[in-house]
């Protein structure tokens, strides 16, 4: 499902006289209509596509009507790549400021997943006064707003952006519906995106991809021959219930739901002519409905079950939890050596190195060359890009020369350590803050004292990586909502490369009175956010009463992101 | 969409459109340049302020009209959502209302010294009065009057002082804007430092395509070199419009050529590259490695339509091996040229030298293969190595558990597993693998070597009754109680 299905479908635009719906791609189109319309973002690419388009019909002696609407902007360099062709005028260009798509009653997204690429590798700034005007429009419909945090170089510009924005228009005085604001650029964690979500939404995300709030169930899903799409939200009342589960709780769920549904159903033998009438009537629909969902529900989950089985799951989490702790290193890297030697799954090998890369402060330069070498050789040397876009990136890097030592200090540091040393005294609430070896990293990172975690009733958010991790994006959040502000986490945002700021709007003072407004919270992620993390939030919102909102250029996960690295395509 | 909204043009349009795309006519302009000199006279007064201001709104919501009138998508809102957000709203601004919001400023990216000696915007009369005409003939433009030649002269004459802050300004609220003006390098560099500040990407890259026109490639590249952030938006600008010839983009390139001959003459061209010693020696491997797949592919191809070797005949080629990447070659070697003596290029051991394999990558490639082959024999001949007194031992540079997970994936038969199952040194791990691919004698006869008697009495329950296994354990049971009990 694409944002457009979504705000107008085809049955909707066919009722506007749309004649035909094509995907914009580099071929010529064949159609008699004299009227062309392209509803395109603003890519240099998409436009040369165009462009190629037109000339042809020129060439071709072929007169037609060309309108570009760039959503939700036009870039200059558009433009001119319009005037360099010589179209320029022969096309009219408009501009659809489309910034916001509801995907659920807490998320909101840009739709811009290339917001990642963008930025954080090409260094491109292209979409900051977009999220600067994602924001302001947000606050000129639910503002003022109180109090505004962010951490990030990204955040901090698009703030900016959204402040001026802000003084050049003028604003109508409003009742406030959303408190405070916090912003976080996606590099701030790289860690968590690219971990394996085990809570249901974000493994169904994994498995089978979510688009636009919808899915594709397979025909393994749905015991039928056909695949279906399903629409994931709020509305269906059985993943409400279940999209924030750890999976392993997901299947005593549905059972216990099965054996409700039953009873409903058999409540039907001891009916009378006149309660039965009125059993028709009022429940069976929603019954059948439920019905409908919790099989296609059990469906997904069996098929998600055999999925993961087939791949070795627990071996692979077992890697990655020994990753994010810091602990036998050494089996890790044989681990990830054997998954590139067998050619499975490309990208879960370049998850497992660069989450190996992130926990260690960068790979030593023995393991780097071996382990990139084997990596050419399995998936093909054209990933010689990929591996420089890593690095541009800082998710796959060596260690530098001189590094080592400290790393390895640390790594002793870190033996000798008790779990007390990385105490941060943080007024009322002590957070632990461990050190686990990710060297500039020392996470806020709270330990599991003892090795159970009853997942049934997960007493923090890091019940969503089985109680192995809490996602430092979420818990950055927790404790700078908890301190107002950044006090105390000096330590934490000076490894985190700072560019932490908190500031309060003119009416934020007064604001004091916690009225219903200030117990909703905008939390926007520059970059993308995972299923995990808002399940996460809405797990800390549920503890704090509180609830949060979370907006994000793109709900990402870690082979969307891996995959934007990716260069090896003509 | 029958009607087109043809009136979309945003007042920058028509300034791109330069001046000899106007036609200009004098009929219907209702503001002449003596009211336009009236005005400015007005100026003077201390009213001028106010005049501007005023004005300005005026062509302030002129624009926003224009930005307004756009296609609109009228669709029905989401289902599940209540509260949907209205796109359009951003644009809509209603002056003069109380602005009831300010957030304090914070300091972003470092910001360059302002060195704006350059800019001789004489004095603030002179500010007042441009800003005064140039609002007056942008609003003349923008109601798409007609306007007299001599507007328009008087505006290019003052368009030119704009500063660099109020160009930037208007190129990201889209309104009318000249770059030409900015010819001295200084007054480039403090445009583009400018929109650098302003944080916007897509002006920085608008002012960049005007340096990149106007500017000579040294300078612009001694200038940025200096300007990190502007030069990413530059490289990445000239990446998008494929102009870009750095180091790897080059070897990128080869992604585009189709031809397999011309891509290795592509890449043989590559090696030359100053690339680091690592990079050249994978480059140097991709080029080889696409000369012998070019080679192999010929002949095997040959080999399989003429019906020459059974192994194509029950094994027909799926797809061809060119650009597959070094181990799937390998594969591809050990599946269809085992056995072939190293001097040729198609060999296993050709392969492996060639490309400097590991012993472990060799053994779970040629495992693969020859377990899915079911050539078992040349499985066993892999781990087997004799020392020097003739002894055969059976070693593995990765763990015989590994070995035999791959074996089960590749279907083996019981009796080949228990073979490997056997050699896993620990032995927890021995009977959990032998119980979860039922290698009974496996586990019979380590809990025998055990004497774990308990073990194998559970063991026999839950062997079916009667079975070979279940006679076995009986058998040894029986056994040991006389053993016992001598």
């Amino acid at each position: 499902m694409s944002p457009l299905d979504r705000i107008a479908n085809v049955t909707t635009l066919k009722q506007h006289d749309v004649d035909k719906l094509y995907k914009v791609e580099h071929k010529p189109i064949v159609s008699t209509s004299d009227q062309l319309c392209f509803l395109i973002r603003p890519r240099i690419k998409t436009v040369k596509w165009i462009c190629d388009v037109v000339n042809a019909d020129k060439a071709f002696g072929r007169f037609r009507r060309y309108k570009i609407i760039f959503s939700p902007q036009k870039f200059y360099a558009c433009e001119n790549l319009l005037e360099e062709q010589g179209i320029f005028g022969d096309v009219t260009t408009d501009e659809w400021s489309f910034y916001l798509l509801p995907l659920d009653d807490d998320i909101i997204s840009l739709e811009l997943p290339e917001f990642f690429r963008d930025y954080f590798l090409e260094g491109d700034q292209r979409w900051v006064r977009t999220a600067g005007s994602a924001l302001h429009l947000l606050h000129s419909v639910y503002g003022p707003f109180s109090k505004v945090y962010g951490i990030g170089r990204c955040s901090k510009m698009a703030y900016e952006s959204w402040r001026e924005q802000v003084e050049e228009g003028e604003q109508r005085a409003r009742q406030a519906e959303i408190g405070n604001v916090f912003l976080i650029d996606r590099d701030v964690d790289l860690v968590t995106p690219l971990c394996s979500q085990v809570v249901y939404e974000g493994l169904v995300d994994d498995i089978f991809r979510i688009k636009c709030g919808c899915v594709e169930f397979c025909p393994d899903v749905t015991s039928s021959d056909k695949s279906i799409k399903v629409m994931l939200n709020s509305q269906d009342k059985v993943f409400n219930e279940i999209r924030n589960e750890h999976f392993s709780q997901v299947f005593g769920f549905l059972s216990q739901k099965a054996r409700n549904l039953q009873t409903a159903y058999d409540k039907r033998s001891g009916m009378n002519i006149k309660q039965m009438k009125t059993f028709v009537s009022e429940e069976l629909k929603g019954l059948k409905q439920e019905h409908r969902l919790l099989s296609l529900h059990i469906g997904a989950s069996e098929s998600m079950m055999k999925k993961k089985t087939k791949q070795d799951f627990q071996e692979l989490l077992k890697t990655e939890h020994s990753l994010l702790e810091g602990f036998e290193i050494r089996e890790c890297i044989s681990y990830i050596e054997e998954h590139i030697n067998r050619q499975v799954s490309m990208v879960e090998s370049m998850r497992l190195l660069c989450l190996l890369s992130l926990t260690e402060n960068g790979l030593l330069p023995k393991d780097y060359r071996s382990l990139k070498a084997q990596f050419l050789q399995s998936y093909g040397i054209e990933h010689l890009l990929t591996f420089s876009n890593l690095k541009q990136l800082g998710l796959l890097v060596e260690q530098q020369p001189g590094e080592t030592l400290t790393v390895m200090e640390s790594r002793v540091g870190k033996l000798v350590n008790d779990k007390t040393a990385g105490q941060i005294q943080a007024g009322p609430n002590t957070v632990t803050v461990f050190n686990t070896g990710w060297v500039p990293m020392p996470l806020l990172y709270l330990i599991q004292s003892d090795e159970e975690y009853d997942l049934r009733v997960p007493r923090d958010m890091a019940y969503i990586f089985s109680g192995a991790y809490i996602p430092l994006s979420c818990k950055l959040i927790e404790q700078v909502l908890e301190r107002d502000g950044w006090t105390g986490l000096e330590e934490v945002t000076r490894m985190l490369n700072g560019h932490e700021f908190a500031v309060t709007g003119s009416n934020g003072s007064d604001a004091r009175v916690k009225t219903d407004s200030q117990r909703i919270i905008l939390v926007m992620f520059l970059g993308g956010c995972t299923f995990s993390e808002i399940s996460a939030l809405r797990f800390l919102g549920r503890e704090k009463g509180i609830k949060f909102i979370v907006v994000t250029t793109a709900i990402t996960n870690s082979a969307r992101l891996l995959e934007s690295m990716l260069d090896n395509h003509a | 969409m029958s009607t087109w909204p043809a009136a979309g043009y945003v007042a920058s349009e028509v300034w791109k459109h330069t001046c000899s795309h106007w036609t200009v006519k004098v009929q219907k302009c209702s503001v002449n340049i003596n009211m336009f000199f009236s005005i400015s006279n007005v100026f003077k007064l201390k009213e001028s302020k106010r005049a501007v201001n005023s004005i300005r709104s005026l062509v302030e919501e002129e624009d926003e009209e224009d930005d307004v009138e756009k296609v609109s998508w009228s669709g029905e809102p989401v289902g599940s959502i209540s509260w949907s957000v209205k796109e359009t709203e951003s644009s809509i601004r209603s002056t003069g209302e109380v602005r009831d919001q300010s957030f304090p400023k914070i300091h972003t990216a470092p910001s360059l010294p302002k060195n704006s000696s350059g800019y001789s915007l004489s004095s603030l009369f002179k500010e007042h009065s441009e800003k005064l005409l140039t609002s007056l003939i942008v609003y003349l433009l923008d109601c798409r009057w007609s306007v007299h030649d001599d507007v328009i002269l008087l505006w290019q004459d003052y368009v030119s002082d704009w500063t660099p802050e109020e160009t930037v300004k208007r190129m990201q609220q889209g309104k009318v804007y000249s770059l030409e003006k900015f010819r001295s390098l200084q007054d480039k560099l403090l445009l583009l430092d400018e929109a650098v500040n302003a944080h916007d990407g897509n002006v920085i890259t608008a002012v960049l395509i005007y340096l990149k026109k106007s500017l000579s490639k040294e300078i612009l590249f001694r200038e940025l070199i200096t300007r990190e952030i502007a030069l990413r938006h530059y490289i990445h600008y000239l990446k998008e419009i494929g102009e870009q010839k750095l180091l790897l983009m080059q070897y990128r390139d080869h992604l585009n050529v189709r031809d397999e001959n011309k891509r290795r003459d592509f890449l043989k061209n590559c090696l030359s590259f100053p690339f680091s010693p690592d990079d050249a020696t994978h480059v140097q491997d991709h080029y080889t490695l696409l000369e012998r797949q070019i080679i192999i592919e010929a002949n095997d191809k040959q080999v399989e339509s003429s019906g020459q070797a059974d192994i194509f005949k029950k094994y027909p080629r799926k797809a061809s091996i060119l650009n597959m990447p070094i181990i799937t070659t390998l594969y591809y070697s050990c599946f269809y040229h085992y056995g072939e003596s190293d001097g040729t290029f198609s060999s296993p051991a050709n392969i492996r030298k060639t490309f400097r394999i590991s012993d472990k990558q060799f053994l779970l490639t040629c495992l693969g293969a020859r377990a899915k082959l079911k050539a078992w024999f040349d499985v066993d001949a892999l781990f087997t190595t004799k020392n020097w007194l003739g002894y055969t031992k059976k070693r593995s540079p990765i763990g015989f558990h590994r070995i035999v997970d791959i074996l089960q994936k590749n279907n083996a038969p019981v009796q080949v597993l228990q073979d490997y199952v056997n050699l896993v040194e620990d032995v927890e791990q021995k009977i959990s693998l032998a119980q979860k691919y039922k290698c009974h004698d496996v586990i019979i006869n380590t809990y025998r070597d055990l004497k774990d008697r308990q073990q194998l009495i559970v063991y026999r329950g839950k062997v079916e009754k009667g079975s070979s296994e279940y006679r076995k354990i009986e058998e040894i049971l029986s056994n040991s109680v006389r053993r016992s009990f001598p």
